[in-house]
């Protein structure tokens, strides 16, 4: 399952001096292979995340599409995005993205819930030993820390299991040690067929990406 | 983890947002229920007594300070003791217009055997009565025999049981459904009886204003009148021709006590309506708050795949969980306040106040649960809606 942008951008109402619009991702066009770990850079309001968004099916483009095997994601029915968003893309979200009302282990078996998959249990348990926070399964995201809440959405995407992996900062709260770990296993992904990309400020994040693109106001530099 | 569950954890885990929702939907609950069966035992009380009453006319002596000794006794069940002579029932059935005229006598007891509060007795002519006997024949088809009498639903004396009134034994033969009125609180038996009752208060030393061989004496004759007849106009007549008598037109009476229901139904029903807009004010402005705190929560809950549809229908499972139990709750308070003091109200309020049967109170119960939920269900609506719209790329972004 491969994703392409195809020349997409998105701009935002914003008044500042004559302008009425504000660019923030200006034509750009980017494919994720099965099987690569693809890396995005920039400054900070250069587009990355707005650009992943878009990718993952939650920001429809201003111009452009966005293509799944073929198929315009922004062409399906609410339903049909919404199912691809929880069994063929999985999301890890910048922010804190935990249910407060969940504990941690409910927090990333809910994607399976959605839709009535099996059991998923023994992957989540995985995921979390993995990650270092099984121990935390019980707990609610209130008790937990940034680093934590930021492997608790790692945990539930691995656990989705969806052929395209769309990171956004994930290892932004996170110490050398486990940062090393979330990068590794991000590889891990890439290496059993899934097309990642990875969002990230982190330097060393480029010496386990199969490419790495820049991204500078909105535009995107070519594949390092 | 199911996906059915999700909204349960969500109220369990948020306790405080969520006993405030359900608070909300006890006080609609309770207020709607609560009304709605104070106005209709009001109604129910209304058309009790004009069934009970069952004349057209009420000949009084003047005495008796006319109608107002007469609707406290019909209304609060207050003992009273007025006397005419019995001549007036032959000059009322001679009037022009009069089909059929029936006395009746009151005896105020002291404090009987059975009850804690001084009670009427009324003493009916089987043979002339046309008002209570009708009434009697629903609970005791035989005539009531010498020293029998039929007591009102709130007179604490079992069927066969012996009380005693000025120390004469009077056995209870049957006992009369509620009417709501005083009525229910009055004891019924023959003329004799009330013959052999008033000696017997003559004889404690209690002045009724009669004489111990006068059984000449009625309190009220009851007057049917003619078809065709015009009720006013025979009503004149009566108060014209017969002396220190005030004949009433039983309707004006129904007509006072009717308006002063029509005030009460009013501002209880303005009240209900102030309760029910104010809740779904209430109700508007609370959920498109949690929406908006929430913003993040559903915007996770689209970026894990959760259909427009499927959030919506989240939103509104809890709502409509809140407002169910709000409603149930409210309803039991309604059940638990207003039940158990019917007497108190009654008291309060005045005025002929007979409660639904349970199937009938049951049935409303049902209809505001039913009301409430909806109620909740369309406040939450609008949030859902503004919801499915949101953009839950721009809802994550904006806490980053």
């Amino acid at each position: 399952m491969a994703l392409r942008a195809d020349n997409i951008s998105k701009q935002y109402f914003r008044k500042t001096g004559e302008a009425n619009f504000f660019s923030a991702v200006s034509h750009v066009s980017l494919t994720l292979d099965p099987g690569t770990l693809t890396v995005l850079t920039g400054r900070s309001g250069s587009g990355k995340t707005t650009l992943l968004h878009m990718l993952s099916g939650l920001l429809p483009p201003s111009e452009g599409k966005v293509l799944l095997d073929g198929a315009d994601l922004y062409a399906m029915s609410d339903a049909d995005l919404s199912r691809l968003r929880n069994t063929g893309l999985s999301v890890i979200p910048q922010a804190r993205s935990a249910l407060e009302t969940l504990t941690v282990l409910e927090n990333v078996l809910l994607p399976g819930a959605l839709y009535r998959r099996k059991d998923q249990r023994a992957e989540a348990l995985h995921w979390l030993e993995k990650l270092g926070i099984g121990h935390l399964q019980d707990a609610r995201p209130a008790a937990l820390s940034g680093g934590e809440l930021r492997r608790m959405a790692i945990a539930r995407a691995l656990t989705q299991d969806g052929e395209i992996l769309l990171a956004d900062e994930p290892t932004g709260d996170l110490d050398d040690e486990n940062t090393a770990l979330v990068l590794s296993t991000l590889r891990a992904a890439a290496d059993a067929g899934k097309a990642v990309l990875l969002v990230t400020h982190e330097q060393d994040a480029k010496d386990y990406a199969d490419c790495v693109y820049r991204m500078n106001e909105g535009e995107m530099q070519a594949c390092i | 983890m199911k996906r059915r569950s999700l909204p349960v954890k969500n109220l369990i885990r948020r306790p405080g947002r969520t006993f405030a929702l359900i608070l909300l939907t006890v006080f609609l609950s309770l207020s709607v229920l609560g009304g709605t069966v104070i106005v209709s035992s009001l109604r129910q009380g209304l058309n009790s007594l004009e069934a009970r009453l069952g004349a057209d006319i009420i000949v009084l002596p003047s005495s008796a300070q006319s109608k107002v000794s007469f609707e406290k006794l019909f209304l609060q069940g207050t003992a009273g003791a007025f006397y005419m002579d019995a001549s007036v029932l032959d000059e009322v059935l001679q009037t022009p217009g009069v089909e059929a005229a029936a006395p009746q006598t009151f005896l105020a007891s002291l404090k009987a055997d059975c009850c804690s509060v001084k009670i009427q007795v009324i003493g009916i002519d089987p043979d002339k009565d046309f008002t209570v006997r009708p009434w009697i024949a629903e609970s005791y088809a035989r005539e009531i025999g010498p020293m029998e009498v039929v007591v009102g639903c709130k007179v604490e004396a079992e069927v066969g049981e012996i009380i005693r009134i000025y120390d004469e034994r009077c056995k209870a033969v049957a006992r009369l459904a509620p009417t709501g009125t005083g009525l229910d609180t009055a004891v019924y038996c023959s003329m004799e009886t009330m013959g052999v009752l008033l000696q017997a208060a003559e004889a404690k030393g209690i002045s009724h204003k009669i004489t111990s061989d006068d059984d000449s004496r009625i309190s009220a004759v009851y007057v049917k009148v003619r078809e065709g007849a015009d009720i006013d106009q025979v009503s004149s007549r009566l108060n014209s021709h017969i002396r220190k008598v005030t004949a009433v037109r039983t309707r004006s009476m129904i007509t006072q006590v009717s308006d002063s229901l029509a005030g009460i139904t009013r501002t209880i029903g303005v009240l209900i309506a102030a309760v029910w807009a104010l809740t779904v004010i209430i109700l508007l402005i609370v959920f498109a708050m949690m929406t908006a705190e929430r913003r993040r929560e559903f915007a996770v809950l689209r970026l894990i795949g959760m259909s427009r549809r499927a959030l919506s229908g989240l939103l509104l499972t809890e709502s409509t969980l809140c407002s169910a139990a709000g409603a149930l709750i409210g309803a039991a308070f309604a059940f638990t306040l207003v039940l158990p003091f019917t007497a108190l109200i009654e008291q309060s309020l005045g005025l002929p106040y007979l409660t639904p049967d349970w199937k009938t109170v049951l049935g409303y119960a049902a209809a505001t649960v039913l009301i409430t939920v909806l109620i909740g269900s369309i406040s939450s609506a609008y949030a859902a809606w503004k919801l499915s719209r949101t953009d839950p790329g721009t809802a994550l972004r904006e806490g980053t």
